[in-house]
């Protein structure tokens, strides 16, 4: 049977598990269409500007999904392809080259090459080796980035404003980018899924249970494993695209091993292996930096012990905290 | 460059080398006999040299708060084990790291909350505080030659408590195998808790040793975290003496390519291109190391688990 | 189903409601106070936070007359959580002053947002040479310095004294970079040797040994927080201090000192100002700052002081206006007030003209450590890239 997403099978009793892996995914993005309307009431950059870094992040977040919770492969490099995206935007950017599309192919490009050779050597190794080695190449791209001196070095580089599209600055107008951003996530997370659902997605999956068994059967684990590393690369460095294009600003910033770590957070806390789980991790993740740290200055003092919490308690992150209720 | 000046590096970058060690030998055992990845070793490392910051002031002596801030960090490190850490030894990896980096949230603003976020100072103590002319105008600290010598006999009791005891005995066993250990009627709880406490007083006691030398601040862990991280891999999880060799690799490689990588490129490249191409290449090499070791022995030089 | 549902509504609702849930007081002059209060470099932005509230307590609450409200952030030195909090500060605080950051890479995000967002931004601290030229902005002030005069501060003295022979030192980034360009303005010497440490490098025994080697007649350095307390204590114990002159910017100041101690006595850096400053302003802030606060200020916590007090002129002059920014804007630019470090102007570019000074570390009678002046370097001294800014008006 093809194209059910994990959960479904693991009720007794439902609906058609078509629509019941639909549902929650569904209010997400419904919910991320009609927050313009509300942001009317108060603070309206600022909740755009919110929801926009839930977006980006999200994004990135369900790249790390895609090769984290169904290949099983923990990349504390990832944050590196934000950086790649981010600044094939400022480098073109800062040599006249204004326009999304030539912006957008080259992050893609340039992010599905560092993860195609990074990927083809750190896949050699496993386990904790390879979170290492995917943590030495975030850390080496990092530091090249830093010195990078024409373009800002560790200071960065504002951008004078967003990308150009056919020439037109539609996407500085209202709320475009907004809708743009909104699409890039709703495709991605399409892309996603069919990737999950088809023959390539069950190899991956497989690959991770028992690699030696896929072998076995015919496959060549290391090529599907390689190919999904790509694919989840080149989609998170669309995320960098879009968040130099939030920020209007590119830095080193983007690619500390720090942010690999919160990338790998925002996975876990949201549910592994869910895709809209990244979604929700990513969410929970910046709103609760977010309400938080206008509470007390602290805040990090109850975020930290809420994380311990959830990896204590909360199998399967917030969507597995919730199922579980749901169970009863 | 001169041969004095390469010799003098050296030594420099033998002493980082076992400062990385102390700290990464609580770091391989544990990761070793338990697989858990702890990513709170940096702040128990930190937590360490607070602990010496707040017991030298209270004393007014450096031995006196290094013999306090010991037992400290093992009783820290052991609460931390048995409210947090010990229900996650038969859980996923990820469910480790994400409770760990919870753990370093929490101690990073925790330190800062008692005692502020300015950087504390730790007088080197006075029978320490001389120092030695290696070269014309070089004086050594005394301080940093106790280090080396603290290091090493640190190394060396490792050595013999893990393979001329029999705890070292159930602890190599543990490495290997913990569930066949655990099979032969070995309380493997406690030697969990034990390894644990052992490590995480070995990092407190590198936190306490560097403490005059280094500035206590909050998040001094988190970069020499990723070290440690660096130096286990490259010796292979688990192995002591893996460890010890990787981290004084790592010492020298950092320590000689920051120093010499662009005099070095001068002979390639014009001066202004060398000392730009030193500069970025500098901070890399130990990654570029550690990826060239990964790609020829995939499990580290030593590894233990066959 | 549909308690999962309704739970992730509520959730995603509740954050978005909590975070715009703000009564908005209507007279109220809002100031936005963007620093850094975490990490390493936490004490900073304490002490920016501490000067500025420090000088609104002192005018009773109140800027120009109106009742003020500082709203406190933290920029966690990450440049895009600045660009968000920013954003929060203008949309939802809708607050008609930005202050701050410590740091020139979280100011050269958040400038443009800022100013967009149509607030009157004053950096009480970074002063990069980025907006000190044809980027300058009739809304941006900057109340500190811009970044390379303090380094030719230095440069200068290295060149008085007739030093022949100096080694630099600063850590690998931008602003490292720009102290090295900024020495080398005034000093006409030879360098000996440009050395970049990697940023939040804590252990300098292989540079130290450098020096040794390399047998300058004086050493300048750039070594901020952390990095300069090691720098400088294991510089101390090396020996090198009787042997090279420490020349330094940054690295020896009121932040670093509670930690730097007695190895940093002597040692000497530039600034436009120091506690022991002989002004009534300054001797009246410096008391009540220890009064209130229990440690020394530092030029952070000044230049937030004079900040608070350089609105709350600009305010008095448009008799509270807030809403006519163009008019603000002059009469901010007037600087009408009375500065702890005595005399101060503005540029055309925003960036302050004023007197640099030579200072060095003492210990004071009562235990604790500051910086006191030496000698007068530079007077009404404005920065060279002023000439690049044409008024926009």
């Amino acid at each position: 049977m093809t194209g059910l997403p994990a959960e479904a099978a693991q009720t007794a009793v439902a609906p058609p598990a078509r629509w019941r892996g639909c549902i929650l995914p569904l209010v997400l993005f419904g919910l991320f269409a009609v927050a313009p309307a509300f942001a009317r009431h108060g603070g309206e950059g600022y909740i755009l500007a919110l929801a926009l870094r839930v977006m980006i992040l999200g994004i990135a977040a369900m790249s790390l999904d895609l090769i984290l919770g169904y290949g099983a492969l923990i990349s504390f490099g990832h944050a590196a392809f934000l950086g790649i995206g981010a600044y094939a935007v400022g480098i073109l950017m800062s040599h006249g080259v204004g326009d999304a599309f030539g912006q957008l192919a080259a992050a893609l490009a340039a992010s599905a090459l560092f993860a195609l050779v990074t990927g083809a050597i750190s896949l050699r190794t496993k386990g904790v080796y390879f979170i290492m080695i995917t943590l030495a190449f975030g850390q080496m791209l990092y530091f090249l980035a830093t010195s990078l001196a024409a373009y800002g070095g560790d200071d960065g580089m504002t951008l004078p404003r967003k990308s150009l599209v056919l020439g037109t600055r539609i996407l500085g107008e209202g709320h475009t980018f907004y809708y743009v951003v909104l699409a890039c996530l709703v495709g991605a997370y399409l892309l996603c899924r069919a990737i999950v659902a088809s023959r390539f997605g069950r190899v991956l999956r497989g690959t991770r249970e028992n690699p030696v068994r896929m072998q076995a059967i015919g496959f060549n684990p290391l090529a599907y494993q390689l190919a999904a590393y790509v694919i989840a690369g080149a989609l998170c460095g669309l995320a960098g695209f879009l968040l130099a294009n939030q920020t209007e600003f590119v830095s080193p910033a983007f690619m500390t091993w720090q942010r690999s770590g919160e990338l790998i957070v925002m996975v876990i806390l949201g549910g592994l292996g869910s895709l809209h789980g990244a979604i929700i991790g990513a969410a929970a993740f910046v709103i609760l930096e977010e309400v938080l740290s206008r509470i007390t200055e602290l805040w990090k003092m109850i975020f930290g012990p809420m994380l311990v919490l959830v990896a204590l308690f909360a199998r399967g992150g917030i969507l597995g905290f919730f199922r579980g209720l749901r169970r009863g | 460059m001169s041969a004095t000046l390469l010799l003098v590096q050296t030594l420099n970058g033998l002493q980082f080398g076992i400062i990385l060690f102390l700290i990464a030998a609580g770091l391989t055992l544990v990761f070793g006999v338990m697989d858990f990845i702890n990513l709170a070793h940096g702040v128990q490392y930190m937590v360490g040299a607070y602990f010496a910051a707040a017991f030298v002031a209270w004393t007014g002596s450096f031995a006196a708060g290094l013999a306090l801030a010991l037992p400290a960090a093992l009783a820290f490190g052991l609460l931390l084990e048995v409210v947090v850490f010990r229900h996650l030894y038969d859980r996923d990896h990820l469910d480790q790291v994400l409770a760990t980096f919870g753990i370093i949230l929490f101690l990073n603003q925790g330190v800062k909350a008692v005692w502020g976020a300015a950087p504390l100072l730790v007088p080197i103590p006075p029978a320490l505080s001389g120092s030695i002319e290696l070269m014309s105008g070089l004086l050594y600290p005394v301080y940093r030659l106790a280090i080396i010598a603290a290091g090493l006999a640190v190394g060396g009791l490792l050595y013999v408590l893990v393979h001329h005891t029999r705890a070292g005995m159930l602890v190599r066993a543990g490495a290997t195998n913990a569930a066949m250990v655990s099979a032969l009627g070995v309380d493997i709880r406690r030697l969990f808790m034990v390894v644990f406490g052992f490590g995480a007083m070995l990092a407190g006691f590198a936190g306490a040793m560097v403490a005059p030398i280094l500035s206590v601040e909050p998040g001094m862990g988190d970069n020499i975290l990723i070290l440690a991280f660096v130096v286990i891999v490259i010796g292979g999880i688990g192995s002591i003496r893996g460890a010890f060799l990787a981290a004084l690799l790592i010492g020298l490689v950092d320590t000689l390519g920051r120093s010499f990588a662009s005099n070095i490129l001068r002979l390639v490249l014009d001066p202004s291109m060398a000392s730009q191409t030193g500069r970025a290449i500098a901070p890399m090499l130990i990654y570029i190391l550690m990826a060239a070791v990964l790609f020829f022995r995939p499990t580290g030089l030593f590894p233990v688990k066959r | 189903m549909t308690e999962t549902r309704r739970s992730v509504a509520l959730a995603l609702g509740l954050g978005l409601v909590a975070t715009t849930a703000f009564a908005q007081s209507a007279d109220k002059v809002r100031i936005g106070l963007i620093q850094t209060l975490s990490g390493p470099a936490a004490t900073l932005g304490q002490q920016a936070r501490d000067g500025f509230n420090l000088a609104v307590k002192e005018l009773g609450g109140k800027l120009g007359g109106r009742d003020a409200e500082v709203i406190v952030v933290d920029d966690e030195l990450k440049p895009d959580i600045a660009v968000t909090k920013v954003k929060g500060l203008l949309d939802r605080d809708k607050v008609d002053f930005v202050v701050g950051p410590i740091f020139s890479n979280v100011l050269l995000a958040i400038h443009k947002p800022a100013l967009d967002g149509g607030a009157i931004l004053i950096s009480a601290n970074a002063g990069p040479s980025s907006y000190a030229g044809k980027e300058c902005h009739p809304n941006f002030f900057v109340t500190s310095y811009q970044n390379d005069q303090v380094h030719e501060v230095l440069g200068k003295v290295a060149q008085n004294r007739g030093y022949k022979k100096v080694y630099l030192l600063a850590p690998n980034y931008q602003a490292g970079r720009d102290s090295m360009a900024g020495f080398k303005r005034h000093f006409k010497g030879e360098v000996v040797e440009e050395s970049y440490v990697p940023l939040n490098n804590l252990d300098f025994q292989s540079e130290l040994a450098k020096i040794a080697a390399a047998q300058p007649e004086a050493l300048f350095t750039f070594m901020p927080g952390g990095m300069g307390v090691n720098l400088v204590r294991q510089y101390r114990q090396a020996g090198l201090v009787e042997r090279v002159p420490f020349l330094s910017a940054f690295t020896v100041d009121e932040s670093t000192l509670p930690a730097q101690q007695d190895a940093a006595v002597g040692l000497l850096g530039g600034m436009t100002w120091a506690p022991n400053m002989d002004n009534p302003v300054n001797k009246a802030f410096v008391a009540a700052f220890e009064k209130e606060f229990g440690y020394v200020p530092g030029s952070y916590a000044m230049q937030a002081y004079d900040t608070a007090k350089l609105i709350d002129s600009g305010l008095k002059a448009t008799g509270g206006n807030t809403a006519d920014k163009k008019a603000l804007s002059a009469a901010i630019r007037k600087a009408d007030f009375k500065s702890a470090r005595g005399p101060f102007k503005f540029n055309a570019n925003g960036y302050p003209i004023q007197d640099f000074y030579l200072v060095k570390v003492a210990k004071r009678p009562d235990g604790k450590f500051q910086t006191e002046i030496v000698e007068k370097v530079f007077e009404n001294y404005g920065d060279v890239y002023s000439k690049d800014c044409k008024p926009a008006s």
